[in-house]
């Protein structure tokens, strides 16, 4: 199985996503740039974190207009996989891949720290080897997190089974009043209404090594590993 | 054709959380501006362009904001001034 990794200019993450995706689960992994004209038959396309374009009018507006983004929202229509991380869910909700915005964080300051979140919904592409309810930790690292959606939109995620994690508390208690953003309803995570796109804040690709203080973020790796190659 | 500048006002949607206004409104206060109800803070932009017309470069403004300079789903944009690029 092959992975896409998409590097803008302002991309932090993809090395990182390339450790996650080579060194831990085993697989072929490459750099896209931002200004190739084709997916180089990747698989799996990942939006990595970082600050396309130094987060310039606002993130993700101008890297979502990037050359290689047409052939990125042409596989994500074709229904091939796209998992879009911190900066990488930015430019997914500006291209309209997945609905809704990220805001500025409710504190108006950055966050970096381990979070707690909640898997909503076991049944996904990407999030299949964990069980609903099961307590996740990830680093968040974001100043612009906050997941914003009209009431509509947050009713359908929630109806259609998109919401796929949730930051919580430690003692799991979904709250809509805490989370460390402000989300609406505590949304870390969604899928596309198709399920092939999904997109969270946290770094999966960050929490793959015990050293790393969590390896909970393995099992979005090998999810999508166990539906795709299946 | 000719050169135009085109000043626009970007600003978050009514009701959508606004951390950023509720923080200057809040120093407003402090600093003794009772008569403060709100406050949004939001973006200007300024184009320059050429155009036809005024009404060609206002157009051609409003597109930007539809496709780029504002998000549709969570900002509100208006056309504050269009003028010559000397104005």
């Amino acid at each position: 199985m092959k992975f896409g990794i998409v590097t803008f200019p302002g991309s932090n993450c993809d090395h990182d996503t390339f450790h996650a995706v080579t060194d831990v689960l085993g697989e072929e992994a490459m750099y896209l740039w931002h200004k190739d004209h084709d997916l180089a038959g990747a698989d799996v396309v990942i939006l990595p974190g970082g600050f396309s374009y130094g987060d310039y009018l606002r993130p993700g507006a101008i890297a979502r207009f990037s050359p290689i983004m047409t052939e990125v929202i042409a596989h994500a229509r074709r229904g091939g996989p796209v998992l879009c991380i911190c900066n990488g869910f930015q430019i997914a909700c500006e291209a309209g891949l997945l609905p809704g915005a990220l805001l500025r964080n409710e504190s108006l300051r950055f966050v970096s720290e381990p979070v707690r979140l909640r898997v909503e919904n076991a049944d996904t592409l990407f999030s299949n080897r964990y069980e609903v309810g099961q307590l996740l930790t990830m680093p968040i690292a974001h100043g612009d997190g906050r997941y914003t959606a009209d009431d509509e939109v947050l009713d359908k995620l929630e109806g259609e089974g998109q919401v796929v994690l949730r930051y919580v508390h430690g003692g799991g208690e979904a709250d809509e009043y805490w989370s460390p953003n402000g989300a609406m309803r505590a949304i870390a995570g969604i899928v596309s209404k198709e399920g092939n796109v999904m997109g969270l804040m946290p770094h999966p690709e960050r929490a793959v090594d015990i050293l790393l203080g969590s390896v909970d973020g393995i099992g979005l790796f090998e999810s999508m590993l166990a539906r795709v190659a299946a | 054709m000719s050169k135009f500048r085109v000043a626009l006002h970007i600003v978050p949607r009514r009701g959508l959380l606004d951390p950023q206004g509720k923080a200057v409104a809040d120093a407003l206060h402090t600093l003794g501006f009772k008569s403060v109800s709100d406050v949004h803070v939001g973006r200007h932009v300024v184009v320059e362009l050429d155009a036809r017309d005024a009404s060609d470069a206002e157009k051609e403004a409003r597109a930007m904001c539809e496709r780029l300079l504002a998000n549709p789903v969570t900002e509100d944009f208006e056309i504050a001034t269009v003028g010559g690029s000397k104005a």
